[in-house]
């Protein structure tokens, strides 16, 4: 029982701390632009493929990749997919900044649609098996078991949210970010420079997000060129139940949204005598986002943004 | 509204020329599809599905202001009304016009149901509770295999029949999509021009100012959701007797998202805009199909670039059905 409630638990943190590196950027794009960056999953998906590729060039054969070589491909994956999140938004995003609330969004449904079918055709439709970026090892803890993947993965994601957290609030890049974040008109008529800042969210947001997406490749040992879809999904619903736009919110609100997840999977049938599978686990993540957003509909850690205020007006 | 009309006040030939070229291809359209081949009138069933599905969502999206991401969940219970009531699945098999009548019940009821508790709602919230209801109505209906069928969904639906005539090719459904495209845009179109079309434009424009004049925007909103589900369950219904088979893939959420970019594109709150923005969307596809899926990666890069070029949509929304029939006829 003590077992498996602790590979539980592992088990949730590890799917968590993925989706909490997608959703940051879900919520930082949301914090300067009020947008919903729609395409933001395919980052997740990019990381993966631009790794694999990466990894392809280095030394051809990806299963026998070595340590050194599975840690620069990873570096400078995520490089590449912030390279590429900055110029997506200046083609698809940047003219539309004066444009309704509804625009950016649709665009950016089109750049998922074009990115996702880009890379089916450039790589096949098909699901490719993804290296193991850490060594498999098992270990038993009182009773539970807990692999090194996970072990592996909760340390990366946990460096990169440190990372971020150290850049965000004891850095200039990180004033500047939450200055525009805080009101665009205000931080420019200060000086300060909105398009960089607007480009430093969009450089980091992709980052994380690719670096989420080879984790999870390297923890399932697949990756396919939809998968951004279902984990964007995910990540959002996270992003938005703890609160959009606030950076601690997103972390939160993923390590909630896992918990319920893995919970859920374990628990509905055994509660509802069967009645409910555990087909069921997202209906009930949705619903407990419904009803977050019902009561309170900032999120959790969201600040009561006053609903009456200028920004919900004329929107489309 | 006046700023747009003055601009294509000054230059009415041009215009007048449009009126024309919009009026005559859709007629040559409709004289035309009795002689095409099956595969075409298919084409065109569908075409019909989606104005009729993106005239249900515009009167939420493009009247009222709300964004709602989860419409196919209305689209998904038309559809499944017919396939249980119509089927071996519960052995019923009640007739076509009843289950019509029965659909938009159900869809106004859910529509009801989906639009009370999201009231309190706006903007982006709004937008996230509508697209997480779609999906819970899409997981349930996935996962209720003893009643829907699960994933596979369900077969051998009915042939539909109305008052004795059967409706069984896909030409029958042409005149049946066309007949019901026309008279729930006429409808609509009028509905727009009530005194309720005005309250919704007022809660579009600002909601606040709205409430303060006295407008009950509680029920305007609760009004425009159910006309709005109404419309997309009996376009479901329709769908549904067509291809004789359901099942939850024609119900996700992409399905959604193209609805809504249908109406962008082709221009919000627009009748006119929902028809060429139908067209694109679901006829591009169909004339690169030699390009197999390097037309999806087109229609991806397209829609960036007409959203970029014209936010506002292709058609504005100024230029309705009331200025086309005007410059049609010369005044």
């Amino acid at each position: 029982m003590l077992g498996n409630l602790i590979q539980q638990t592992v088990n949730a943190l590890t799917i968590g701390a993925i989706y909490a590196l997608i959703a940051l950027g879900y919520t930082m794009v949301y914090g300067v632009l009020r947008m919903i960056n729609f395409a933001h999953g395919e980052m997740f998906m990019l990381g993966a493929y631009v790794a694999f590729l990466l990894l392809t060039m280095l030394i051809g054969d990806v299963g026998a990749a070595g340590a050194i070589a599975l840690t620069a491909a990873f570096v400078v994956a995520i490089f590449v997919v912030g390279i590429i999140g900055v110029g997506i938004e200046r083609v698809a995003y940047k003219p539309l900044r004066n444009s309704t609330r509804l625009a950016p969004m649709l665009s950016s449904l089109g750049v998922s649609l074009s990115l996702v079918t880009g890379i089916q055709i450039l790589a096949g439709p098909q699901p490719v098996a993804f290296p193991s970026f850490f060594p498999s090892v098992r270990y038993e803890v009182l009773g539970g078991t807990v692999s090194s993947v996970q072990i592996g993965i909760l340390v990366a994601a946990f460096a990169l949210m440190f990372g971020l957290h150290f850049l965000v609030n004891r850095s200039r890049i990180g004033i500047i970010v939450r200055a525009v974040s805080e009101s665009r008109p205000t931080a420019q008529l200060l000086g300060i420079n909105v398009n960089g800042a607007i480009s430093m969210v969009f450089f980091v947001g992709p980052l994380l997000g690719a670096a989420g997406g080879i984790l999870y490749a390297s923890y399932y040992g697949i990756m396919s060129p939809t998968m951004g879809a279902v984990i964007g999904l995910k990540a959002f619903t996270a992003a938005i139940l703890g609160g959009i736009g606030s950076i601690p919110g997103a972390m939160l609100g993923a390590f909630i949204l896992a918990f319920v997840e893995v919970g859920g999977t374990a628990l509905l049938p055994v509660v509802t005598h069967g009645v409910l599978g555990t087909e069921y686990r997202d209906v009930l993540s949705f619903a407990i986002l419904i009803l977050v957003l019902l009561v309170r509909p900032a999120g959790i850690l969201g600040e009561a943004v006053s609903e009456e205020s200028i920004v919900y007006k004329r929107e489309f | 509204m006046s700023a747009a009309g003055t601009l294509t006040a000054t230059r009415p030939r041009s215009g007048r020329a449009v009126s024309f070229l919009f009026f005559a291809i859709a007629l040559a359209l409709i004289v035309a599809t009795p002689f095409l081949p099956n595969y075409y009138v298919r084409v065109i069933n569908s075409l019909l599905i989606y104005i009729l599905l993106g005239i249900g969502l515009n009167i939420v999206i493009g009247y009222a202001g709300l964004l709602d991401l989860g419409f196919v969940a209305f689209y998904a219970v038309g559809a499944y009304s017919y396939a249980l009531l119509a089927s071996p699945q519960l052995d019923l098999h009640w007739p076509f016009l009843l289950i019509l009548l029965v659909a938009a019940c159900l869809g106004a009821v859910t529509g009801i149901l989906l639009g009370i508790p999201v009231l309190r709602l706006r903007g982006d919230y709004l937008a996230i509770v509508t697209l997480g209801f779609g999906e819970i109505i899409r997981i349930i209906i996935n996962n209720m295999d003893w009643l829907t069928g699960g994933p596979k969904g369900i077969a051998r639906l009915d042939k539909a029949s109305i008052l004795g005539i059967q409706v069984a090719r896909p030409i029958d459904f042409f005149w049946l999509l066309l007949v019901t495209v026309l008279v729930a845009g006429v409808l609509v179109w009028r509905l727009e021009r009530s005194i309720l079309g005005k309250a919704w434009a007022a809660i579009r424009e600002d909601q606040d100012a709205a409430r303060g004049i006295g407008i009950n925007t509680t029920n305007a909103k609760l009004a425009a959701f159910a006309t709005s589900a109404t419309i997309g369950s009996i376009a479901g219904a329709i769908f549904a007797a067509s291809q004789r088979f359901v099942s939850p893939e024609s119900f996700t959420l992409q399905e959604s998202v193209l609805i809504v970019l249908m109406i962008v594109i082709g221009g919000i709150g627009n009748i006119l805009g929902i028809v060429a923005g139908a067209a694109i969307l679901m006829l591009l596809p169909e004339v690169l199909r030699e390009f197999a899926e390097w037309r999806i990666l087109f229609l991806g890069l397209l829609m960036i670039f007409l959203i970029i070029v014209r936010p506002a949509g292709i058609v504005p929304r100024s230029f309705g059905p009331d200025k086309l029939i005007r410059r049609l006829f010369g005044k």
